[in-house]
C-alpha cells in the first residue's frame, strides 16, 4: 500500500530523476527553489503529466510506465487536488463546487451536497455554502479547495503551495484548518511548499527537488 | 484640445443620426391605428408564424452543431485555429444573396449534394427546410465566434482541475465547460436567432419567398412594400421593437456573465 515514483519527470527544461516511495498516513513535503519542478511532480503524480521514463504505481497498481506503454487517466487514478491557482468554477456556489468533485465520482447531485456541506463544515466554511466562488476572498477560496480536494475522500492529495497567496493574518487559521485536515486524513499527501514553517507543521518529511 | 473634443462630438452626434434618422423616420410615419391589422393580414401573420418556426429550429440547430465546433476551435493549433476561423466568417462578410447562390449550387435539384438528395426523392429548394439552411449559414457564425471567444478566454486550469475531480473529457465539457460558459452561449444564441429572423438574401434565393410556406417576416415586408406602404411600415416597426428586445436580452446575458 504505497505511492510508488521510480522515473524521470520533465517539463521543459526541468528535468529530474526520482525515486520515492510514500505510504499511507505520511505527509510529504516537497521543497525546493523555483523552477526545479515541485508543480511538475504533482502533475505528474495526479496524470495530466506522464513520466517522461520510468514507472508509477498506487497501491501496487500501474499508473504510469514508459516500458509497458501503461497511462492511466486523471479521472481514473482517484487523487484529489488542491491547485495553487485553485481553479474553482467561478460561476457557481462554494457547496457546488465541491459537490462537483463528488458528483465526478457517481453521486448523485443531493448527496454530493449533504457531503460537500460535511466538509465545509471541516474547513470552517460552512457559512460561505451559498456564495458563488468568484465573490469569496482569496482565503475563502482556498478553504473551498481544500474542501473539494478532500472531498472524495481519495487515496492521494496533492496540495501545491495551499497556503501562498494569502495575507499573514489569514495564514495561521488556514495552517490550522490544514492540519486538523490532514490529521483525519489516512491517505497519502504531497504537499508543495515553499515555507519552512509548513514543513515543520504540516509535513512528516520532505522531498527536495532541485538540489 | 478642446477644440479637438467639440468637432469628436459633432462627429459622434452625425453618426447616431446616421443610424437614427431612419429609425425615427419610420416610427413618424408609421400608422399606428392600422397596426391592428398586421395581425389578421394573411401575410403579416404567416410570415410571423413561419419566422418564429424557422428562426427556432436554425437557432437550436446553431447551437448544437455551433458549441462543439467552438470547443474544437479553441482546442485548434493557432495555425488551424486560423484557417477554420476563415471559414466559419466567410458567411459574416459574404453578401446573404451569395450565400443563397452557394446553397443552391450545393444543395439545388442539379447541385453537387442535391442531385443524391435528389435521386433519394429529397429536394431542398423552396422549402421551409431551405429557409431554415439558409438562417443556419448565416447565424452560426455570430454564436461560433462570441463562444469560441468565451472558452479560449475562461480559465483553462478548471479543466484540469475536473480532469483529477474524475471528469472524463466529455463529461469535463457538459457538467464544468458549458456551466462556466452559459451566459456566452445564450448570448451568441441570442445574436444568431436575431440574424435568422432578419435573414432576407440567402433564403429568398434558396427557399424563395412563397407566402404560407417560405415566406418568411423580412419577405412578407419586401412584398408589402408594393401593395401596401403603410402595412409594410407597420411591419418594419415589429422587426425594429423586436431587435430592441434582443439588444436588452444581450445586455442582461452579458452583465450576468460579467463581460459588460
Amino acid at each position: 500500500m504505497s505511492l510508488l515514483i521510480d522515473g524521470r519527470i520533465q517539463r521543459g527544461e526541468c528535468s529530474f530523476e526520482l525515486r520515492e516511495e510514500i505510504f499511507p498516513g505520511e505527509v510529504v513535503a516537497v521543497v525546493g527553489p523555483n523552477g526545479s519542478g515541485k508543480s511538475t511532480l504533482l502533475s505528474v503524480v495526479s496524470g495530466l503529466l506522464r513520466l517522461a521514463d520510468g514507472s508509477m504505481s498506487l497501491d501496487g497498481r500501474c499508473l504510469d510506465s514508459s516500458v509497458d506503454d501503461v497511462y492511466v487517466q486523471p479521472e481514473d487514478r482517484n487523487i484529489g487536488m488542491m491547485f495553487q491557482s485553485l481553479h474553482l468554477v467561478s460561476q457557481i456556489t462554494a457547496i457546488d463546487n465541491v459537490a462537483l468533485a463528488l458528483r465526478a465520482r457517481g453521486s448523485s447531485r443531493h448527496d454530493a451536497r449533504l457531503v460537500a456541506q460535511q466538509h465545509l463544515d471541516a474547513v470552517g466554511a460552512a457559512h460561505l455554502a451559498q456564495r458563488k466562488s468568484s465573490e469569496l476572498s482569496g482565503g475563502e477560496a482556498q478553504r473551498i479547495a481544500l474542501a473539494r480536494a478532500i472531498a472524495t475522500r481519495p487515496a492521494v492529495l496533492l496540495l501545491d503551495e495551499p497556503l501562498s497567496a494569502i495575507d499573514a493574518e489569514s495564514k495561521d487559521p488556514l495552517r490550522f484548518v490544514l492540519g486538523s485536515v490532514l490529521n483525519a486524513y489516512s491517505g497519502i499527501t504531497l504537499l508543495v511548499t515553499h515555507d519552512l514553517g509548513d514543513v515543520e507543521s504540516l509535513a512528516s518529511r520532505s522531498i527536495r527537488l532541485g538540489s | 484640445m478642446k477644440h479637438t473634443a467639440k468637432s469628436l462630438s459633432v462627429v459622434a452626434v452625425v453618426a447616431v443620426a446616421v443610424i437614427g434618422v431612419p429609425i425615427v423616420g419610420l416610427f413618424v410615419r408609421v400608422p399606428w391605428t392600422r397596426m391592428g391589422e398586421l395581425w389578421s393580414n394573411d401575410t403579416a401573420s404567416q410570415a410571423l408564424l413561419i419566422t418564429l418556426q424557422t428562426s427556432i429550429i436554425a437557432t437550436t440547430l446553431c447551437i448544437v452543431l455551433g458549441v462543439p465546433l467552438a470547443w474544437a476551435m479553441s482546442n485548434m493549433s493557432p495555425r488551424v485555429r486560423t484557417f477554420t476561423r476563415a471559414i466559419v466568417t466567410v458567411p459574416v462578410v459574404l453578401p446573404p444573396v451569395v450565400g443563397g447562390i452557394a446553397l443552391l449550387s450545393a444543395l439545388g435539384r442539379k447541385g453537387v449534394f442535391g442531385g443524391l438528395l435528389s435521386s433519394v426523392g429529397i429536394s431542398l429548394p423552396f422549402t421551409q427546410t431551405a429557409v431554415v439552411l439558409s438562417q443556419l449559414f448565416v447565424a452560426m457564425p455570430f454564436l461560433v465566434l462570441a463562444v469560441e471567444g468565451q472558452f479560449r478566454t475562461m480559465d483553462r486550469g478548471v479543466i484540469d482541475a475536473a480532469r483529477v475531480m474524475g471528469f472524463g473529457p466529455l463529461r469535463t465539457f457538459t457538467h464544468v465547460v458549458l456551466p462556466m460558459t452559459k451566459a456566452s452561449i445564450i448570448a451568441g444564441a441570442i445574436l444568431a436567432w436575431a440574424r435568422a429572423v432578419g435573414e432576407f438574401g440567402a433564403s429568398i434565393t434558396f427557399a424563395g419567398s412563397l407566402k404560407g410556406k417560405t415566406q418568411t417576416l423580412p419577405m412578407a415586408v419586401y412584398e408589402l412594400l408594393e401593395r401596401d406602404w403603410e402595412l409594410a411600415m407597420g411591419l418594419s416597426v415589429v422587426m425594429i421593437l423586436f431587435a430592441v428586445a434582443v439588444i436588452f436580452g444581450l445586455r442582461s446575458q452579458l452583465l450576468n456573465s460579467g463581460t459588460a
